[in-house]
């Protein structure tokens, strides 16, 4: 069995005393606006406003805000499927992600991507991949390229590659750290285990289920983090990333949180059971997090629940923009295929003549 | 002009853009310290130094996700994959990814990348190493995929490859490595995505790429003993596909045979032969025919591969069926 205790606050946590209150109400904020945002995506779901799968965040919003309040701007995220909070905490208008996720012109990829593939160049967040493990092999590369290009140091650029607990199983993940291990990469390979892979345990995927041991064969240091509390995730993932800037050294960092609700938002999660459903409900990062700003007085009731108002707003704008924007075009399908114009480049729509007879 | 072969053109317009551009680096295995498994990166890491020169372990898809990763950084990686076989294991990051992320992400990042890769068989690797993977790739839209059948094309088609912002897979082939040609000397940029007549002729057509050409044009040169106007075109980019010069091509011989290393069912030919379908259907003569590899798994034993391989035989019997199918009048019988 895994140990799958909530990790002990380490003396790297204890830093948490020193953070500010305005840093903790940001938290916080974006922990709200993650959770009404992904409610609401999931009410859109059922509306058919949007299609093809749609995984939330839900459960994971503690994590989520922890991690992406580590990086700088200038590092690089590679994310997974469930992508959409990371997008939001990295800075992409709500309004656009939700685009996004309704397929139109104004997402952040124009709609070509939709909930699995947000992506901002902009803000160095590298994609979101639909395909498990993927995004492992090409995180590592946008490490071995801020390595061929730069040099170690407390102001280089790292990469963070999120993954989830069942992608430490892929021959990908076992490659690319290698790699990493053996290049001496700037890179920081996050497993955000909420302990099931759609409905497969961790237990019953990973020979080894202490996955931040996982980087052993690889000589990568593996640290497990309480992927409840937003605080310690931050500082969990700012000792990472400060091993991989300086000392060009990868690191992996194991978070431990709940799905709160199925794999996606169509999935109704039979498989649970009710014991491990309500353990993830009294876990809920959210609330627990609402309560430990209100009794240490960084927030009062009224403070949280105008964050909560304001999220609640902000996402009723996002749906409003979205459904407001125009589709994307089909002529301009094409446009996108290729970055360098080249000859006889197809362009054909079903039923078009491939040749023009003469 | 300089009389070089193949392999010699491609380790020269490593050399050149790897001098142009600091962003161009080679990654594979065994190119550095062992120059290659077919020396086509002979004397770069000397050149060039392990920061250009990057020697991978046996890990088809971690390095080739990483080139992926580092061209969406800006730099413009030419991986070497051993042979094309070993593409199936890299072949996640080929398709659903170098392909798919300009697209997909909304034409925000670009995946500037070259797969140079050998296909073929003929030398008695047997059946894990002697495919003609090709058509995988020209399946996809995303990739470009060039497939040059001498010198002066593996030079200009390369040199283009690697300044194009795309991934390309650009196809080698075993037998072509010692071919000798003349390749003019300076800066050459091909054109990826047409298709070029390597020999006119008029009185059939044959579609080949890579080493295919070689024999095609072998054939055409005997038949042209007996008077058999042949033409040939040298696909030479795979995917996008020229279909007009095939299609103009069919048009004037109003025949046409189409000579692949690659097996026949889903091959190229199909996609060229259902192109002429389409585009050339009211000038043709005689039904157009395929020459394709036997669809087996190839064997080991010389003649069991010998037979199993489209070669200049099968090709000249087949171009002579398809002469006499449609009442040829020229030459001296066919």
């Amino acid at each position: 069995m895994a140990d799958t205790r909530r990790p002990k606050a380490t003396g790297k946590t204890t830093k948490q005393n020193s953070v500010s209150a305005d840093a903790l109400r940001g938290y916080y904020t974006q922990m709200v606006l993650i959770r009404e945002f992904e409610l609401r995506a999931s009410e859109m779901y059922a509306r058919a406003k949007i299609g093809g799968y749609c995984h939330l965040n839900l459960g994971e919003e503690a994590t989520v805000v922890g991690l992406m309040a580590a990086l700088k701007p200038t590092d690089y995220v590679y994310m997974t499927y469930r992508d959409h909070g990371y997008a939001l905490a990295r800075g992409m208008e709500p309004g656009a992600v939700m685009a996004e996720l309704f397929g139109k012109s104004t997402g952040v990829v124009g709609g070509y991507g939709g909930s699995m593939h947000m992506f901002d160049l902009e803000r160095r967040t590298m994609g979101g991949y639909g395909i498990v493990g993927g995004q492992i092999p090409l995180a590592t590369g946008a490490a071995f390229a801020i390595n061929y290009r730069s040099k170690a140091g407390k102001n280089a650029d790292a990469v963070m590659c999120l993954m989830g607990d069942g992608t430490t199983n892929i021959g990908a993940f076992h490659e690319s750290l290698n790699l990493a291990g053996l290049w001496k990469l700037p890179i920081v390979y996050v497993i955000v285990n909420n302990r099931l892979g759609m409905g497969t345990s961790v237990e019953h995927a990973s020979a080894e289920p202490d996955l931040y041991k996982r980087g052993c064969a690889y000589r990568i240091p593996g640290e497990r983090v309480d992927g409840d509390d937003p605080v310690a995730v931050r500082d969990a993932a700012l000792a990472a990333l400060e091993k991989a800037r300086v000392d060009r050294q990868p690191m992996i960092l194991e978070t431990l949180s709940y799905r709160l609700k199925g794999h996606s938002v169509v999935d109704p999660a039979r498989y649970r059971s009710k014991e491990d459903t309500e353990t993830a409900q009294e876990n809920d990062p959210v609330p627990a997090f609402r309560n430990r700003l209100l009794k240490s007085g960084v927030l009062d009731d009224k403070a949280a629940d105008a964050i909560h108002e304001a999220a609640e707003k902000t996402v009723d704008e996002a749906v409003k923009f979205a459904d407001s924007s125009p589709d994307p075009l089909p002529a301009e399908m094409f446009d996108r295929v290729y970055a360098t114009a080249v000859a006889n480049a197809p362009g054909a729509f079903p039923g078009d003549p491939v040749v023009v007879a003469s | 002009m300089t009389e070089l072969t193949y392999r010699q053109a491609l380790n020269d317009t490593l050399r050149a853009e790897m001098a142009r551009d600091e962003n161009v680096y080679l990654i594979g295995e065994e190119i550095g310290v062992f120059e290659g498994s077919y020396k086509i990166t002979a004397g770069l890491l000397k050149e060039f130094g392990p920061r250009r020169v990057v020697d991978t372990p046996i890990a088809e898809e971690g390095f080739t996700g990483v080139a992926i990763g580092s061209a969406m950084l800006g730099l413009r990686p030419v991986v070497e994959i051993m042979t094309i076989n070993f593409s199936l294991i890299a072949i996640d990051q080929i398709v659903n990814h170098a392909a798919k992320i300009r697209s997909m992400f909304g034409g925000e990042v670009s995946v500037p990348i070259v797969i140079r890769t050998p296909g073929g068989g003929g030398q008695q690797l047997a059946a894990t190493h002697s495919q003609n993977l090709e058509v995988w790739y020209a399946h996809i839209p995303g990739l470009k995929v060039v497939a040059p059948s001498n010198p002066a094309d593996a030079k200009a088609l390369l040199t283009a490859a690697i300044r194009d912002d795309d991934p390309v897979l650009f196809l080698e082939n075993l037998g072509l490595y010692n071919l000798k040609g003349e390749v003019p000397d300076g800066e050459q940029v091909g054109e990826i995505g047409t298709a070029a007549i390597v020999k006119d002729g008029t009185d059939i057509t044959v579609v080949s790429y890579s080493r295919g050409v070689l024999t095609a044009l072998e054939v055409a040169n005997q038949l042209a003993e007996e008077g058999i106007s042949v033409e040939v075109v040298d696909l030479r980019s795979l995917r996008p596909l020229d279909r007009d010069t095939v299609c103009a091509s069919v048009r004037k011989t109003s025949r046409a045979v189409i000579f692949e290393d690659d097996l026949l069912t889903y091959g190229i030919g199909a996609e060229i032969s259902a192109t002429i379908g389409e585009g050339a259907f009211d000038w043709l003569d005689a039904p157009v025919r395929r020459v394709a590899a036997a669809e087996v798994p190839l064997p080991y034993s010389k003649p069991l591969e010998r037979a199993a391989m489209p070669d200049a035989a099968s090709l000249t019997k087949v171009i002579r069926e398809t002469l006499a199918a449609s009442a040829f009048e020229g030459g001296q019988g066919v």
